[in-house]
């Protein structure tokens, strides 16, 4: 017997209990469509993060202060004031760095800002003109902070455009106009172009000021909370980070470099951890879902035992007939692969609608790659033939009168 | 043709030994038509399944058209089945939903005969047992008698060496049982070799030759 014939008996089979039939191959369906879902939003939003990251600059290198040590304590990343505007100016000004670009020394807290009878809660961020540089900041209208508002500790601002929305409403222009933060008054001269951001320190919802005066007026402080670096090309960000390391290492004087009391991150190496990040994220959503597709295959063998039960003297008869141990196993198992096979395809498809609707809802970048097909074919395959195996089995091996007497 | 000689069947069943066959020894020849009768437990159930290849005995030998059909295995008894022996049940045993047409093609597909080559034959037998006009009904759409006209087209396409049938009439009124008897006398005329097992002595009747059992052991093997 052919298997092509095999195939479109088995089909035949499986289209007279229509009900049964739907209701295995859903296990499989689902099974499939949640892992090809939590795959491809997995893939998305770590595409997501990356472009995010990419978008706060290139070659960016980012020293924070803290992480000091003393003895086995040490402290968390970011507690310590250890870093000041005098650093990123000797970082600027060294003749020993001769890899850097522009040196934006920031400081950045949440207040409170009043506009009018308009309030919110935003990221403000003391800057110097080097800030628009080294995060590609560019403004719509007005103009960016400059060298002279840090110098004379002016109490102007430039907002995002997601603040002037808020403060101001949509399609506004603010120039000119002031805002409260923190009961000081600041004059607003610019406002920044969108970059569309979302999630963690979207750019759009941010104010900045004048480095100096988010020291001294706003928030009272002599540190900075970090300094963003620009490196004069990608295949030095190495070498900046140790000529950079060095430099801050001697200027702190400290000599043994696991002492140091600031880190210094590459934009590689935060994209590196946030891909690990949303990527364990991903295996482990997987790996649920994959546990609904094997309860799926645990269905579709229950499902081919029952067969197996119902259809006693139908395989003694074959048998009788003369089908030979392999007809029947090839039959039986052709039966679940054909179930979870079509489960497999619907699964996919179903799979890949459920990741455009969810992607489409929470602005994420849609991706499905080609492996996540494959593998959606090649599991739903294997679960065919290893929950199929042992029905298919006890069907060949039934003896021939003892299934012809079954009643 | 059939040779038969020493064969025993011992069931066991745990502890308990059941004698279904005991030293049976018997030929038959080429074109014969043979009734194995018996009153139930004589062993004729037995024996019919281990002259169809579907059980093998406990003792002795049995030779099929020349070949010792006890020292096969499972896919070589399953080839002897097709190739040599035509089966005709009580129940019928048709395959439920499937149309008369393909149900007679299932033997030849285990067979390895080409596709049209079965639909031709398959229509061919259909016709000879009287149903060309029932071809495409589902064996449930078909009465008791033409089930098993249609399950005699089955046994004869493989152009087998003997055909068996077991209780062929059992299921059937007696009218419809005659005209089935009818189809197994011509075909025996025209050349085929029959073993059928029956206790009814009327359909016994139709046979040459009846080989009566009793516990296990052959009590009679007349002519008729």
């Amino acid at each position: 017997m052919e298997l092509k014939e095999l195939f479109l008996e088995s089909l035949g089979t499986l289209t007279l209990n229509k009900m049964r039939t739907g209701l295995a191959t859903l296990g499989i369906i689902i099974g499939i469509g949640s892992v090809i879902t939590l795959i491809s939003l997995g893939q998305a939003s770590q595409k997501s993060v990356q472009n995010q990251i990419q978008s706060l600059g290139s070659n960016l290198l980012t020293v924070m202060p803290g992480a000091q040590r003393s003895g086995n304590v040490r402290s968390a990343t970011g507690t310590i004031t250890s870093l000041t505007y005098d650093d990123a100016k000797a970082i600027a000004s060294s003749a020993q760095i001769t890899t850097v670009k522009n040196v934006s020394p920031e400081f950045s807290r949440r207040a409170q800002v009043v506009a009018g009878r308009n309030n919110t809660n935003t990221q403000i961020i003391g800057v110097t003109p080097a800030y628009a540089e080294v995060r590609k900041v560019s403004v719509s209208s007005g103009s960016f902070i400059t060298q002279r508002d840090v110098d004379a500790v002016d109490k102007v601002a430039v907002l995002g455009p997601q603040v002037v929305i808020d403060l101001f409403g949509k399609g506004a222009s603010p120039l000119g106009q002031s805002i409260r933060i923190s009961s000081q008054s600041f004059r607003i001269v610019g406002v920044t172009t969108s970059k569309g951001g979302s999630g963690f320190q979207n750019q759009d919802d941010m104010i900045f000021v004048p480095l100096t005066t988010a020291q001294k007026i706003i928030f009272g402080a002599t540190n900075i909370s970090s300094i963003s670096i620009e490196a004069k090309s990608a295949e030095v960000m190495t070498q900046a980070q140790d000529q950079i390391g060095y430099f801050l290492l001697a200027r702190h004087r400290l000599d043994d470099p696991s002492l140091a009391d600031f880190s210094i991150l590459s934009q590689n190496d935060i994209l590196s951890t946030a891909s690990s990040v949303t990527s364990t994220f991903t295996a482990l959503l997987s790996g649920i879902a994959a546990i609904s597709l094997i309860v799926g295959g645990i269905g579709i063998m229950n499902i081919m035992l029952v067969t197996v039960t119902e259809r006693t003297r139908e395989i003694g008869l074959r048998k009788a007939l003369g089908a030979k141990k392999k007809v029947i196993t090839y039959q039986f198992l052709l039966e679940s692969i054909i179930l979870t096979g079509a489960g497999g395809i619907l699964g996919m498809v179903f799979g890949v609608l459920a990741s455009l609707i969810i992607a489409h809802f929470i602005g994420l970048p849609f991706a499905i790659s080609p492996s996540s097909i494959g593998l959606a074919i090649g599991v739903s395959g294997i679960i065919g033939i290893l929950f199929g195996w042992y029905p298919a089995n006890k069907a060949a091996n039934l003896q021939p009168i003892e299934a012809l007497r079954y009643e | 043709m059939i040779k038969v000689k020493h064969l025993s069947k011992i069931y066991r069943n745990d502890s308990v030994e059941t004698v279904a066959l005991d030293d049976v020894s018997f030929e038959v020849s080429q074109g014969e038509f043979v009734a194995i009768m018996g009153p139930s437990g004589s062993g004729k159930s037995t024996l019919m399944h281990i002259l169809g290849a579907l059980d093998t005995s406990t003792a002795g030998s049995y030779f099929l058209d020349g070949e010792d059909v006890s020292k096969l295995n499972d896919d070589e008894l399953a080839d002897i089945r097709n190739k040599k022996i035509g089966f005709v049940f009580q129940a019928y045993n048709l395959l439920p939903r499937t149309t008369a047409l393909k149900n007679v093609m299932v033997p030849m597909s285990y067979g390895g005969i080409p596709k049209e080559e079965r639909l031709k034959k398959a229509k061919e037998y259909l016709r000879m047992v009287g149903l060309e006009d029932r071809m495409d009904h589902t064996s449930n759409q078909l009465s008791g008698g033409q089930q098993q006209r249609v399950a005699i087209a089955r046994a004869l396409t493989m152009n087998p060496k003997i055909i068996l049938a077991d209780e062929p009439t059992g299921n059937l009124a007696t009218v419809q049982g005659l005209e089935i008897m009818e189809i197994f006398k011509k075909l025996n005329k025209e050349g085929h070799t029959i073993v059928m097992i029956t206790h009814e002595l009327n359909i016994a009747k139709f046979a040459k030759r009846i080989i009566t059992l009793r516990d296990g052991k052959i009590a009679e093997d007349r002519k008729n």
